[in-house]
């Protein structure tokens, strides 16, 4: 063991210059500065969007009904070269508004609302939300005002409850109809399917091109005397912020900044947990020797027989679990790994060596010499490889959260990746989706590798020549 | 000739770890029954089968559905009594260890295995050939070229392809699943050539022929995926361990009598460090049992780990049990298999007294 006395003959460097000499490589600088940016993107998160409030906006599913589904990141323009849609909101709060009174005491009333289309693909869906109050259910006519000034009825729609929503885009007799209205207009069949978005958007051509301009949507309905009429017209998009969307229309990036302090604070707690306590319970195991030596080997083959993700998998289906639960059975699980051993060797070399001879012939006790003169000996070697564990336990959560296992509250990267994959995700080509949350969990992982495997040439000095 | 001391150690090895099988699995079933869940699932399950023999029974057929009941209830405490079910714990939970071990743990609750049956045992013992064929496999494939690679690479120290392979081995971090779901980005949803998961073709071809090299096909992937995960850090390790050890006084002793560099590398570099390498294929098995139920479920693999991921998604309890106890028979038998080889190999054990 010829980097032990070489780590011991060295002064204590402390933090300060470890860190010198950390940053002397150039790899180790890129992982301090990735971790510098995952801590202050975990720091942000936090303070920006408390944890109550992100666990209910990721279950909400009330809150996300105006914002399109599975939209890619807006950024992903950059590579299409095309304006994608937005998604548009069309209210009437700047309608024109035109009211005629009926002989009956009824009020017949239109609203007219504009706005303007210049993406260069189609919106993914259309819905009508309306938001009124009645006595008596009104039949509303919608007309299409396009900017080559063509105008045609889109539906004549009676409201089954004030909040009524109509999603036109499911419509099949209104697809028929404009598919009809299409091929009387080009003089032909088109070459591409006629949709509700194609079809209302499209100019009048054999190929898919978007007519850019100024739309309108009409309302015309009566009322009677006391009812309130409001309705809007949302145009979905098919991008949406930085990171998009998923199939429930939430927006990816709430997933993936908060994947970031839950993948970190797991990671850094079971690592440095597991190998403080595995170094504690093997340093006992090679000081004491006996009989409690023999109970801590024995204890260590058993664990290693006992199958960890399975057991992780048995005590997840039957307890009620949460994100400090598994942590606890993580570790629990790992404190005597098979890494005792290795610690146990060098404890049993260390314990032969002078100066723990002197120490015990002036009477310091175990207690005192296992704190005091073993472990600041073998702590050193230990660092590198709790570093190094940092990534095994990220992605280790990322895959319970993969196979359904995570805390079923959180939103955490592992859980997006495994919504991607269920919903069709590899099928139909929605590459951020996936793409997204895996690249966060190698970002994290590869800064703490990186950092890892500096720490373990200065500490191992042999590899270092290597 | 076999000789007697090395009989003694094997037996004294297997003994010892049966001795842990038992405990490993003993823990198991006290976790999982923490609730009683592992007696409300046994007892549902004599319930439900002792009500369906009574139901099904020509013999009960006149009887009214109370009288039924009370047939039904007699024989119910009778077969506890007869399974020792209404014991103490210690007893009761004695009797699970001896039936999680032989993997007799009644009927799945929801899965059935491909022949039909709901057998516990019939299920996992299905399935645990697909886990071999693909996992056991990569991960000894795995070991082999990176050890050999690992040799090569350990020659031209300093080299260009040297230091790419120090560069990359940051990148085994990364696990067979999530290289897996890169792969089937590009392989299935981008280039379309490949199949995103499944053993074989949908329907399965008739030709045996064919039907492996469907098999094959759906193999391609997770094993890739497998490949690229262990191929850097594998190479970078196995380099870093020769290049340590061929600066051995020995190793500068046989480079100087002028042996040629193939009999150094065999004879004088591989043959004492053999004993670490059969460690690191050992840990690495040992390992592949547990990578494989995450890489199982992202291709759909039908082995005993997406096996354990539905038995999760349901739960089918009796199969997340059986699942634990199978797992740790394979761990026992990999790690009883691998001290054998140990100490035949490592001339310095001599377990067996020389």
């Amino acid at each position: 063991m010829g980097w032990l006395s070489m780590s011991s003959s060295k002064h204590s460097r402390g933090f300060k210059g470890v860190l010198q000499e950390v940053l002397s490589y150039k790899s180790a600088v890129l992982g301090v500065l990735i971790l510098v940016f995952l801590i202050v993107l975990s720091i942000y998160t936090i303070v920006t969007i408390p944890l109550p409030e992100a666990i209910n906006a990721w279950r909400s599913s009330e809150m996300w009904t105006k914002n399109p589904r599975n939209a890619q990141p807006e950024w992903i323009e950059v590579f299409i070269g095309k304006r994608l849609p937005r998604t548009i909101t069309v209210s009437l709060a700047n309608a024109e508004v035109s009211r005629r009174l009926l002989g009956d005491g009824r009020i017949a009333a239109s609203w007219v609302a504009y706005f303007n289309y210049d993406y260069d693909d189609f919106p993914s869906e259309l819905i009508v939300f309306f938001n009124s109050s009645y006595s008596e259910k009104p039949v509303v006519d919608i007309y299409w005002l396009r900017p080559d000034g063509e105008e045609f009825l889109v539906k004549k729609h009676t409201l089954r409850r004030p909040d009524d929503r109509l999603y036109l885009s499911n419509d099949l007799g209104l697809e028929l109809r404009l598919s009809g209205l299409f091929e009387s207009k080009v003089g032909g069949k088109p070459n591409f399917m006629v949709t509700v978005e194609k079809g209302l958007f499209a100019e009048y051509s054999l190929d898919p091109r978007v007519l850019k301009g100024r739309y309108g949507i009409r309302f015309e309905t009566i009322l009677n005397e006391n009812d309130v009429f409001d309705a809007e017209l949302v145009v979905y998009g098919s991008v949406y912020g930085l990171a998009g969307t998923d199939h429930l229309r939430r927006p990816l990036i709430i997933g993936l900044l908060w994947g970031t302090p839950i993948a970190m604070s797991f990671g850094l707690t079971t690592a440095i947990l597991t190998t403080v306590l595995n170094l504690i319970i093997g340093t006992v195991s090679g000081w004491y020797l006996g009989k409690v030596d023999t109970v801590i080997q024995r204890i260590v083959e058993i664990n290693a027989i006992l199958p960890f993700l399975p057991i992780l998998i048995l005590l997840t289906t039957f307890y009620k679990i949460d994100l400090v639960v598994i942590l606890v059975s993580v570790i629990v699980l790992n404190i005597f790994s098979l890494g005792i051993k290795g610690t146990r060797i060098l404890v049993m070399q260390i314990k032969s060596y002078p100066y723990i001879e002197a120490a015990q012939a002036y009477g310091a006790s175990n207690g005192r010499l296992i704190l005091f003169y073993v472990i600041p000996k073998i702590l050193p070697p230990v660092v590198p490889g709790m570093i190094s564990a940092v990534p095994g336990f990220v992605f280790l959560e990322a895959g319970l959260s993969y196979l359904g296992l995570g805390d079923p509250f959180l939103p955490t990267w592992g859980k997006i990746i495994s919504d991607a994959q269920s919903n069709g995700a590899f099928y139909k080509g929605l590459y951020y989706w996936v793409l997204e949350p895996a690249f966060m969990l190698i970002l994290t992982a590869i800064a703490f590798a990186l950092i890892g495997m500096a720490l373990e040439k200065i500490v191992n000095p042999k590899l270092k020549e290597l | 000739m076999i000789p007697k001391g090395f009989l003694k150690f094997v037996v004294k090895r297997t003994v010892l770890l049966l001795i842990s099988l038992v405990v490993a699995v003993y823990i198991s079933i006290l976790l999982a029954n923490f609730g009683g869940l592992i007696d409300e699932m046994v007892k549902s399950d004599l319930l439900m089968s002792i009500t369906m023999n009574v139901r099904n029974n020509p013999a009960f057929q006149g009887l009214t559905a109370s009288e039924k009941q009370k047939i039904i209830d007699s024989m119910y405490q009778a077969a506890l009594e007869a399974r020792g079910l209404n014991t103490p714990f210690l007893i009761r939970s004695l009797y699970h260890l001896k039936n999680a071990l032989t993997l007799d743990l009644g009927t799945a609750l929801y899965l059935t295995s491909d022949s039909g049956s709901k057998q516990v045992r019939l299920i996992i013992l299905e399935r645990l050939p697909q886990t071999i064929m693909l996992f056991t496999s990569v991960t000894i494939i795995n070991f082999f070229t990176t050890l050999l690679g690992g040799l090569l690479i350990a020659r031209k120290y300093g080299s260009k392809i040297d230091r790419a392979i120090s560069a990359l081995a940051p990148t085994s971090v990364i696990p067979g699943w999530v290289y897996g779901i890169f792969l089937i980005l590009i392989f299935y949803t981008w280039l379309h050539i490949l199949p995103p998961g499944g053993m074989v073709d949908y329907p399965p071809p008739k030709d045996p022929v064919l039907y492996s090299l469907s098999v094959l096909k759906h193999m391609v992937l997770p094993m890739l995926s497998w490949i690229i995960a262990g191929l850097f850090l594998g190479l970078y390790s196995n380099r870093t361990f020769f290049l340590i050890f061929s600066t051995e006084d020995y190793v500068e002793v046989a480079k100087a009598k002028g042996l040629p560099p193939r009999q150094v590398d065999m004879g004088y570099v591989m043959r004492p460090t053999l004993p670490s390498i059969i460690t690191g294929l050992s840990f690495a098995i040992i390992g592949s049992w547990g990578g494989a139920i995450i890489t199982e479920t992202v291709f759909d693999w039908p082995g005993l780990g997406m096996l354990l991921a539905s038995a999760l998604s349901y739960p089918d309890p009796p199969v997340i049990v059986g699942e634990v106890a199978i797992y740790a028979w394979l761990l026992t038998l990999t790690v009883l298999t691998l001290d054998i080889i140990y100490a035949f190999l490592d001339p310095r054990v001599k377990v067996w007294g020389g």
